[in-house]
């Protein structure tokens, strides 16, 4: 059995978690004083030996990531923490922010020493306002402690940080996307390369890093790359958050070293509803392939997942069980994917909307089998011919749910309608729906 | 523009602390989109004017970045912006049913406004509290864990005037305006109010793993 490991939550059940107050009584910003004592090439090499990967989706290594900044010349250079969190299924980096916003700054802070960076934004999406409240507190009371601004705890780092609300748009969480955005523009995607790294914000130098990757650099900085690394997986080091949603008895945010497995979390949360087994899940928010019962033993580390055939991606964890239509669950994010394409390229503003259309029929038992090619099909055209990720993403829970469940598909159209009862998949009883049969 | 010369002196005060957040005065525009909500609760043409002018841009470019983002109303609505969830997790957690009792309910649909024109509905995307399904956004506070009947209550209380609690958040939910006050990017002084977390939040802390692996 894998142990838990809260690290980042292991204070949020504390009264007034999120102020200065009691994240200093808690050892806070001890390990940004630390940090400021060493050179910025020093810390970089911590981060390195970590072997901490980013926790925004795509997994990429942290320090790599850095160490594609060009050498200094003189002009800015810029970090933007990207805590746009809206990937279906993806609900680590909010609650994180309104319970320790502090743990971000501090981050942020040693983030921004080690690569050189005096001006950072924080890109946070806007329909979360308790959350822009506690971040903006905290920016003013790190400000008032000297964590913040001119000359940092006497170290001769400035920093100043701009909280800056988006105003809802998915694809805005897109790195790309973001960054045009933060520059005033609709929030449409750039061709790569140049990567950021290169030229981001303002075709300046700039970093893009997730709430959690950042957050993560206190506890690397102040106990160490060993004490990281021995968390996890051989690729996969350290702890991470897996937000566990649906059909669990407790889902929530379960705090764990990679190469845990859904079992284990499973058990953690208490089991699925009684009388119920599990059907498919999401191992990455809406963007990863459906996985089902088969895969509840897959050590939960990059490796492993893709090794199945799925994408770890950000750990939003879905968990349906049989009461769940596989068909109204795929449609649905289908739709959310018509809805947030941005419409700068065809295959995935055409595609999703098509998509859209077959398997509305299909749902409401109008569809014929020649519908499922034509899914493949438009599936195809999009994955690999977008501009961005949110083309690929959209297609993943159509093909694995085909791979997994076209007998599903089939009954839809074979039925005439859909054979579930959406009552019995609430989590409340409504009035006619039949009991769980145990 | 037809902002009285309080507002617009207020206005323009706010826009210059505005910029002076960012290094290129264009990445304002979204700050400057959200505090033109909170004077008339929608961008109107008037708000579009005030954005331009202060960013120095025309009028159609700040309308073609307005008219990308869902938070960013093009008229005007409800006093109480009320959305229910029904992206997949939600949605079969329950959030479908409670989208048709709302609608039923309160007798306006997606985007519509009640006459009175204290509240307007919306389906929502997720909105990152999918361990709290079926979720319920009241002006952007969470409202967790909901249920066709707490959903009718909660939109009866607010239509009677009486102040609503969050599930996680302030003590009591502000008016829409207010709200995008914040989002400009200035605090109410609220942020000490409601709880660290919920509970679903905490479940990884209260199990016996994570109290035995607790790496602190
Ligand atoms: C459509 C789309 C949405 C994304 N949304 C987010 C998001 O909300 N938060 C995030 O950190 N990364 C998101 N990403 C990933 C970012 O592009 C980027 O890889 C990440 O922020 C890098 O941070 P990391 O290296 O710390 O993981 C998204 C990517 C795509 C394609
Ligand atoms: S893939 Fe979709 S979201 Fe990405 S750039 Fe193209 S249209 Fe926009
Ligand atoms: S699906 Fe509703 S909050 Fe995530």
């Amino acid at each position: 059995m894998t142990a838990l490991t809260p690290v980042l939550s292991s204070r949020w059940a504390e009264p007034r978690s999120w102020t200065l107050e009691t994240y200093e009584s808690g050892g806070g910003y001890v390990a940004l004083a630390k940090a400021l004592k060493s050179a910025p090439a020093d810390v970089i090499r911590v981060v390195k030996d970590s072997g901490l990967r980013g926790r925004g989706g795509a997994g990429f290594a942290t320090a790599a990531k850095w160490g594609y900044l060009p050498p200094d010349d003189g002009g800015p250079r810029y970090l933007v923490v990207n805590a746009d969190e809206s990937e279906p299924g993806t609900c680590k980096d909010v609650p994180l922010l309104m319970a320790s916003p502090h743990l971000l700054l501090e981050g942020l802070v040693i983030a921004a020493y080690a690569t050189g960076v005096r001006q950072a934004f924080i890109y946070l999406r806007g329909e979360v306002v308790h959350v822009h409240r506690r971040l903006l507190q905290a920016l003013d009371e790190a400000r008032a402690k000297g964590y913040l601004g001119r000359n940092i705890l006497g170290s001769g780092l400035d920093l100043e940080v701009t909280l800056h609300a988006g105003a809802g748009a998915y694809i805005c969480g897109e790195e790309t996307a973001l960054l045009s955005s933060l520059e005033g523009y609709r929030g449409q995607p750039r061709l790569r390369p140049p990567y950021p790294a290169v030229s981001g914000l303002y075709s300046r130098p700039t970093i893009i890093n997730n709430v959690e990757t950042i957050a993560s650099l206190p506890g690397i900085l102040g106990r160490g790359a060993a004490w990281f690394a021995s968390m996890g997986t051989r690729d996969a080091k350290g702890h991470a958050f897996f937000s566990l949603s649906g059909h669990v008895n407790r889902p929530g945010q379960y705090e764990a070293p990679f190469g845990i497995t859904l079992r284990e979390l499973i058990q953690a949360a208490g089991g699925m509803r009684p009388g119920r087994r599990l059907k498919f899940w999401t191992p990455g928010g809406s963007s990863s392939e459906l996985l089902t019962v088969k895969h509840l033993d897959v050590p939960l580390d990059h490796e492993s997942v893709g090794a199945v055939g799925s994408q770890l991606g950000t750990r939003g964890i879905q968990v349906f069980d049989d009461t769940a239509c596989v068909v109204r669950a795929v449609a649905r994010w289908t739709d959310f994917y018509r809805h947030e394409s941005c419409g700068k390229c065809t295959p995935c503003r055409e595609g999703t909307f098509w998509l859209t259309q077959v398997l509305d029929r299909i749902e409401k038992g109008k569809g014929t089998r020649a519908d499922l090619d034509r899914l493949l099909e438009t599936c195809t055209s999009i994955r690999g011919r977008s501009l961005c990720a949110l083309g690929d993403g959209a297609t993943m829970t159509i093909v694995s749910s085909l791979e997994h469940f076209k007998a599903e598909y089939a009954a839809h159209i074979d039925g005439h309608g859909c054979p579930f009862d959406p009552r019995q998949t609430a989590l409340f009883s409504s009035p006619g729906a039949k009991e769980a049969d145990a | 523009m037809t902002y009285s010369d309080e507002a617009r002196a207020r206005l323009d005060k706010d826009a210059q602390r505005i910029l002076a957040r960012y290094p290129m005065k264009r990445s304002a525009i979204l700050p400057l989109l959200h505090l033109v909500q909170s004077e008339e609760g929608f961008v109107s043409p008037d708000g579009i004017a005030f954005c331009a002018e202060t960013l120095d841009v025309g009028t159609a470019e700040v309308s073609a970045v307005a008219t990308f983002y869902t938070q960013l109303r093009r008229r005007p609505a409800g006093e109480y912006h009320v959305g229910v969830c029904t992206n997949t997790l939600c949605a079969l957690m329950g959030g479908d049913a409670i989208w048709e009792a709302l609608r039923d309910h309160v007798g306006v649909d997606h985007h519509g406004t009640t006459r009175d024109g204290k509240i307007t509905l919306e389906r929502l995307e997720c909105n990152a509290a999918c361990d709290y399904a079926p979720v319920v956004m009241v002006n952007w506070e969470y409202f967790d864990n909901q249920t066709p009947e707490s959903v009718k209550e909660l939109v009866d209380d607010l239509r009677a005037g009486k102040d609503v609690t969050p599930t996680r958040g302030a003590d009591k939910v502000c008016t829409f305006k207010e709200v995008s006050r914040i989002l400009a990017g200035f605090g109410d002084g609220r942020a000490n109010e409601g709880p660290s977390a919920g509970p679903a939040s905490l479940a990884g802390l209260e199990t016996d793993g994570g109290r035995k692996g607790a790496a602190s």
